[in-house]
C-alpha cells in the first residue's frame, strides 16, 4: 500500500523561479492496485515519482510505503521498499557491468551487501532462467556488457531487474517512452505480464492517453501539481482518450494545446 | 641493459604495481581522478621508515602506513562527499596538506634506513641473489593484493562500488550507499598506495618527502599501458594489465635511459614519462583507424 498525505514540493524557494510542482496531493493506493497517471509537462507527475521514489523530499506532508513512514528516507533507504524503472534506458541499469551482474546488483536491492561472490553458480542459474523467460535470446548473452543491448532490451531487463528482490511498491516512469512502437509494446505487455502475476503494487507515469486506459485499474490525471481526475472501475471502462480530453477541458475551463497529451 | 638493471626495474615496477591497483579503484572503478596519491605513497614511505627506526615490526610498521594512507583518502572523500569540493580540487588540498605531514612524521626531509630490519631481511642470504629476491618477494604480494581486489570487486559489496562510479542514479536505486562507497574506494585505493610507499621505502633503504612527485602519472601510465595492451575484459584482466603495464612502463624507461644513442639522462625521466603516457593515450585512438 502506498499513502501520501498532503504533499507539498516547491522547487527554488524563494528565488524568481520559484515553482509550486506538488500542491497538496493526497492519494492512497491499495496493495495490489494498478494506478496509471498521467498529466501534461510540468504537470507534476514526475515529481509524483520522484516523492515516492525518495529523490524529491516534499517540504511538507507525509509519504508512507507499506507500514513504514518514508517521508524523511532518501532513495536508497528506501530501496528495499521500492522498485522502480526509469524512463531511460541507460539510467536504469548499469551500460559498464554485465547483464548478470546488472541482475546481481538488482537481486540484493535494499540489502546488506557482504564479500560472497556476486555470480555463483546458483543465482547465475536462476538470472538465466528469469532472462529466458523474456524470449529474446538474451539468456545466451549473460556475460555481454548492458550497453551492447537495445534500449527495448535494456528496459526489459530492467522490468526482470525490479522483480527479483521483493518490494511493496514498482514504479513505472514513462519506461516505454524512448522506445520503437513495437518494442514499446513487447515491453507494456511483460509489464502487464508481471504485475499481474505478481500482484505488485503499481504505479506507471505515462505520456499516453491510451496506455492510461489501457492498463491498470485506476487512472490519475495531475495538472498544476494537483490531482484533477481520479477514475476507477465501470465509469473508467467505458472511459474513451475523446472523454478524457473534454473531462480535462471542463475540469480546468481551458483549451488543451499540448499535443504531447493528444498522442497515443 | 644489464641483468640487474633490468631486475631493478621490473622490481621498482612491482612496488608501482600496488600505486596502479589503487588508481584503477580511484579513476576506473569510482570515476574518481584521485591526486591524493601523489601525497599517500611518500606518507606510506615516511610512517614506515619512521616506525621501522623506532625498533617497531617492519610488517606491522607497513600495516601502520596502510592506516595512514586510508586516513588520507578518507579526508579526500570527506572533502568531496560532505563539503561538495569539486574531486580533483579535493584531492589536490589533502595531497598539499600531505606534504606538510610527511616533513612533520619524518621530521626531516629524508630519513635513511640503511642496516635496518626490512620485510625482506629474513628472505636475504637464502641462496638466491638479492637482485632476485627483492622481486619475487614483492610479486607475491602484488599477486595476493591483485587476488584479494578481484574477488573483492566481484562480491556483492564490490559490484556495488563499481555500480558507484558508473551508473550513481542507478546505484541509489538499488539501495546502495554511493557517499559511504566513495568513503570506502578512497580509502581502500590510498592504502594500497601507501603500501607501496612502505615497500618502496624498505627496499630502497630511505623515504623521501619529494619522492611521491608524479606518481600519479606513473600509476595512470600503468593503468593505461595495461589497458592499452590487454583491452577491457572484465576485472581480473583489468588487474593483470595495471601490473604488467607498470613493470612495462619501468623497463621502458630504463631501456631509454640506458640506450646511449638517444642521449638521455636521468633528469629527462619526467619528460620521458609524459612522452610515454601520450603515446599510450594516443594508441588506441590510432589503432582504430588513424583519424583520431
Amino acid at each position: 500500500m502506498i499513502s501520501v498525505q498532503n504533499i507539498q514540493v516547491v522547487f527554488g524557494k524563494g528565488t524568481p523561479l520559484q515553482k509550486q510542482a506538488l500542491n497538496g496531493v493526497s492519494l492512497t493506493i491499495e496493495q495490489g492496485s494498478f494506478v496509471t497517471v498521467i498529466g501534461s509537462n510540468g504537470a507534476g507527475k514526475s515529481t509524483l515519482l520522484g516523492v515516492l521514489a525518495g529523490d524529491v523530499l516534499p517540504s511538507a506532508g507525509q509519504v508512507t510505503i507499506g507500514k513504514t513512514d518514508v517521508t524523511r528516507k532518501g532513495t536508497a533507504a528506501r530501496a528495499g521498499l521500492v522498485a522502480r524503472v526509469f524512463q531511460d534506458p541507460l539510467t536504469g541499469s548499469c551500460g559498464a557491468l554485465s547483464i548478470e551482474e546488472n541482475l546481481a546488483l538488482a537481486a540484493k536491492r535494499g540489502e546488506a551487501r557482504g564479500l560472497t561472490a556476486a555470480l555463483g553458480p546458483k543465482r547465475r542459474e536462476h538470472f538465466r532462467e528469469r532472462i529466458a523467460e523474456l524470449n529474446l535470446g538474451l539468456e545466451n548473452r549473460m556475460g555481454d556488457r548492458m550497453d551492447l543491448l537495445s534500449g527495448g532490451q535494456r528496459q526489459a531487463v530492467s522490468l526482470v531487474m525490479a522483480t527479483l528482490a521483493g518490494s511493496e511498491v514498482l514504479l513505472l516512469d514513462e519506461h516505454t517512452a524512448a522506445l520503437d512502437p513495437g518494442m514499446a509494446e513487447f515491453v507494456m505487455n511483460l509489464t502487464q505480464k508481471i504485475v499481474s502475476e505478481r500482484k505488485l503494487t503499481t504505479m506507471m507515469v505515462t505520456h499516453s492517453m491510451r496506455q492510461a486506459l489501457d492498463y491498470g485499474h485506476r487512472t490519475i490525471m495531475l495538472h498544476g501539481g494537483e490531482i484533477v481526475l481520479d477514475v476507477a472501475g465501470d465509469s473508467r471502462k467505458e472511459l474513451q482518450v475523446e472523454d478524457l480530453i473534454a473531462m480535462f477541458r471542463r475540469i480546468r475551463g481551458q483549451t488543451l494545446d499540448d499535443d504531447a497529451l493528444l498522442i497515443g | 641493459m644489464s641483468l640487474i638493471a633490468f631486475w631493478g626495474a621490473v622490481e621498482l615496477g612491482l612496488v608501482y604495481a600496488f600505486v596502479a591497483v589503487g588508481v584503477f579503484l580511484a579513476f576506473r572503478v569510482l570515476d574518481f581522478p584521485d591526486l591524493t596519491v601523489d601525497g599517500s605513497f611518500p606518507l606510506g614511505a615516511a610512517v614506515t621508515a619512521v616506525l621501522i627506526i623506532a625498533g617497531v615490526n617492519p610488517w606491522l610498521a607497513a600495516c601502520v602506513a596502510m592506516v595512514a594512507g586510508a586516513v588520507a583518502g578518507i579526508v579526500t572523500a570527506m572533502l568531496n562527499v560532505r563539503f561538495k569540493i569539486l574531486n580533483l580540487l579535493a584531492s589536490i588540498l589533502t595531497m598539499i596538506a600531505l606534504f606538510s605531514v610527511n616533513l612533520r612524521v619524518m621530521g626531516k626531509p629524508n630519513v635513511a634506513l640503511i642496516n635496518a630490519d626490512t620485510m625482506l631481511s629474513p628472505f636475504y642470504g637464502l641462496g638466491l641473489r638479492d637482485f632476485y629476491v627483492r622481486p619475487l618477494f614483492i610479486g607475491v604480494l602484488v599477486l595476493i593484493a591483485v587476488v584479494v581486489v578481484w574477488r573483492f570487486l566481484e562480491s556483492d559489496a564490490g559490484l556495488a562500488m563499481r555500480a558507484t562510479g558508473a551508473n550513481a542514479r542507478m546505484a541509489r536505486a538499488q539501495g546502495v550507499d554511493t557517499n559511504r562507497q566513495i568513503y570506502l574506494g578512497m580509502a581502500i585505493s590510498n592504502a594500497l598506495v601507501a603500501f607501496g610507499g612502505a615497500l618502496f621505502a624498505q627496499t630502497n633503504g630511505f623515504a623521501d618527502v619529494t619522492s611521491g612527485v608524479g606518481t600519479i602519472v606513473v600509476g595512470l601510465a600503468a593503468v593505461i599501458i595495461g589497458e592499452t595492451l590487454l583491452g577491457a575484459r572484465g576485472i581480473l584482466i583489468a588487474l593483470i594489465g595495471c601490473v604488467l603495464g607498470s613493470i612495462l612502463y619501468r623497463i621502458a624507461i630504463q631501456l631509454a635511459l640506458s640506450t646511449d644513442m638517444l642521449g638521455l639522462q636521468a633528469s629527462d625521466l619526467n619528460f620521458v614519462t609524459a612522452a610515454l603516457v601520450t603515446f599510450a593515450l594516443i594508441l588506441p585512438r590510432l589503432r582504430r583507424g588513424g583519424a583520431a
